[in-house]
């Protein structure tokens, strides 16, 4: 029985020890119409030729504080109507043919990325800020924390290059792990803060576009929760005035 | 009650049993006074089902059962979902109560099974109770397993193209099964639409037949209680228990109180955190399903994790057949061996209030392996946790197949006459 306890008891660590770790920078995630604006606004310049967002329609914009004449003037370059979603005219199998792989949609991209290691936006985030320069690659770009990845660096003129110096370590066991530092090459447009803000700012975007309503959905839910409280201490009442006569 | 209502309502009894049926089941149905916490689960579990049933109606006006690719290139299940969630009026509060709601459905119906080890609520005369009970769990873990195709998500595929391959296992007619089950050689657009079928359906329809008789046969023998003695055995003068109170308006106003809490909890998750971190709704699964590109590891739902883990924790052939299918055999028997729990519990009492160290201990353990087991089915598979699985799928079993010995030799209190309260 102490074997078994035992055995019950270790169970857990047991069970934690492996898989491969990620580390992830936290994602400043903002909700302010500024961020979200002009991370709208770096979405459609940047990524919106290649991704496509296409459960995301352009009138939806109205909610992160833009007038329709704005998006229509400023950031609607794929589509007639104001109604219509963020679609691409680039073809599904010509992508794959230029790329290895179609580039995702991006719609919900922000909810699909979580893992065990840090949220969706931590991921995005830190994957826009980890490429460099690579030649063995087709593209010319490789990423630290997407090996091999299909996709070049497009936010390139802003942030400038990276050089990745790659070290090779020995945990003492014979299992050798590559270990890649990033260091900054040829500078963009961008300052390192001011990349790191625009990142932010894109990844805040992304998350929105990830469920427009979330912000809604906690409102309601508050009001929802003080109902469902004072429904509780009303319910209870009543239950204890009927049962006072129940020993 | 007017003269002018007397006389319908004398009109309809003359035609339906309306008040008999009322009076039986609510007005004049006595149940005992002590029931304590673990009784709130049985009505709220009636409740998830009223949830998911309403909030499924509004999703099928909306949701489409096509795995073919839009002009985006993404397929129309999964797209309709995102429009639900999007463009539909309150389609994301539906949606958010539907995913929920098929958690909730099952942490409700756990701790509502975990009541019945508890008090005995199996025993004598209420066997048929529980094998409907376990009835509804089968037919609840296809519900909720074919209700997961139906996003099309990475997860809803690839989890249902594991499992459906486990059927491919079986001897001679295995193969031809799992074509049968699928529609297709893969899981394809076929399978979309026949799970969508049974989902919508077919098993709902089981569902509530067997919660029907669930409660048509808790009504007959009526219910048990924390300290599982009879309560039909000590009658007043007037024919009803003495420690029984007439369910309406006792039990339907205690009930609200748990409903109201029950609601708390759930809307918590709706609108504060519907992804559950991942349990509820996983990542993986706002990607659209895509045959060509296996996750690198496929983990079913939360509720699932405890089964898989006993099906994975099968490695051995034996009789030179696959350890896959000595896998599935296993994992089925976790399930039937439940209904079984009637007839291997040898204990004098019922209830654990007066059950011995014992059975106390044994519980515990069980409860330990059932979570340790649910954590496991979550991971992907390393020798260790196998073995881990291994140590707990023989204790999931060993705490039914031993229990016509030790609960015979534990060491019981005397049972009292009357309910303690």
């Amino acid at each position: 029985m102490k074997k078994l306890l035992s055995a019950l008891l270790f169970a857990p660590l047991l069970a934690l020890a492996s898989g491969p770790e990620l580390h992830l920078d936290k994602a400043p995630v903002s909700t302010d119409p500024a961020a979200l604006q002009n991370g709208a606004k770096i979405f459609v310049n940047y990524c919106l030729n290649c991704h496509g967002a296409s459960y995301m329609r352009y009138n939806r914009l109205q909610e992160i504080g833009l007038s329709e004449q704005m998006i229509k003037d400023n950031l609607m370059f794929t589509a007639d109507k104001i109604g219509e979603p963020m679609r691409i005219a680039m073809q599904r199998d010509e992508a794959k043919v230029f790329f290895g792989a179609a580039p995702p949609d991006l719609t919900v991209i922000s909810r699909s990325r979580a893992s065990e290691f840090g949220s969706g936006a931590d991921w995005l985030y830190t994957y826009l800020r980890s490429f460099y320069r690579d030649e063995s690659r087709p593209t010319g770009w490789n990423n630290k924390i997407f090996e091999n990845v299909g996709m070049p660096h497009v936010l390139y003129e802003l942030q400038g290059e990276q050089v990745a110096k790659v070290e090779q370590k020995d945990d003492g066991h014979g299992n050798k792990t590559k270990e890649i530092t990033l260091e900054p090459g040829k500078p963009g447009k961008l300052s390192k803060e001011e990349y790191d803000k625009a990142t932010a700012d894109l990844v805040s975007y992304l998350v929105w576009m990830g469920e427009p309503m979330a912000e809604k959905r906690k409102s309601i839910g508050t009001g929802v929760i003080a109902f469902l409280s004072l429904l509780f201490v009303l319910s209870y009442l009543l239950k204890k005035n009927f049962w006072k006569d129940i020993h | 009650m007017t003269t002018k209502s007397q006389a319908v309502l004398d009109w309809i009894d003359a035609r339906f049993p309306l008040t008999s049926t009322i009076k039986g089941h609510l007005t004049e149905y006595y149940a005992p006074k002590n029931f304590n916490f673990w009784y709130f689960f049985g009505s709220l579990a009636l409740l998830v089902l009223v949830i998911q049933i309403v909030t499924g109606i509004f999703l099928v006006m909306h949701y489409k059962p096509d795995a073919s690719l839009n002009a985006s290139g993404v397929p129309v299940a999964f797209a309709s979902v995102e429009y639900i969630m999007r463009d539909v009026p309150g389609g994301w509060i539906i949606r958010y109560m539907h995913s929920t709601g098929a958690s909730a459905f099952f942490i409700v119906v756990y701790l509502h099974m975990f009541r019945g080890l508890l008090y005995g609520s199996y025993r004598k005369p209420r066997e048929l109770i529980w094998i409907f009970g376990t009835l509804i769990f089968l037919a609840l873990m296809a519900e909720a397993f074919m209700g997961y195709l139906l996003p099309w998500g990475q997860m809803s595929f690839w989890g249902a193209q594991v499992i459906v391959n486990l059927f491919s296992a079986i001897p001679v007619i295995g193969p031809d099964l799992s074509v049968v089950i699928r529609g297709d050689f893969v899981v394809s657009d076929a399978t979309l639409n026949r799970f969508f079928s049974f989902h919508v359906i077919a098993v709902p329809l089981i569902l509530i037949g067997l919660v029907a008789a669930h409660i048509v046969a808790l009504h007959e023998v009526g219910s048990n209680n924390p300290d599982g003695v009879e309560i039909k055995k000590k009658k007043g003068a007037d024919g009803h228990p003495l420690d029984g109170i007439p369910f309406h308006p006792y039990y339907t106003v205690k009930d609200i109180v748990g409903v109201v809490g029950f609601l708390i909890v759930f809307s918590f998750i709706v609108f504060f955190a519907p992804e559950g971190g991942g349990y509820f709704l996983e990542f993986n699964n706002f990607i659209p399903a895509d045959p060509l590109k296996t996750p690198p590891h496929i983990a079913p739902v939360w509720y699932f994790t405890p089964f898989y883990s006993i099906l994975r924790a099968v490695t051995y052939p034996l009789f030179g057949i696959d350890a896959k299918f000595w896998g599935v055999v296993a994992m089925g028997a976790a399930v039937v061996i439940i209904a079984f729990l009637p007839w291997l519990d040898r204990s004098p009492v019922k209830s654990i209030r007066y059950k011995g160290g014992l059975f106390k201990l044994i519980l515990t353990v069980f409860i330990i392996a059932f979570f340790i087991l649910g954590y496991l089915g979550v991971l992907p598979p390393t020798p260790g946790r196998t073995l881990v699985s291994q140590i707990c799928s023989v204790i999931y079993f060993g705490f039914f197949l031993l229990m016509p010995w030790y609960s015979k030799i534990d060491k019981c209190k005397p049972e009292p006459d009357r309910v303690t309260g």
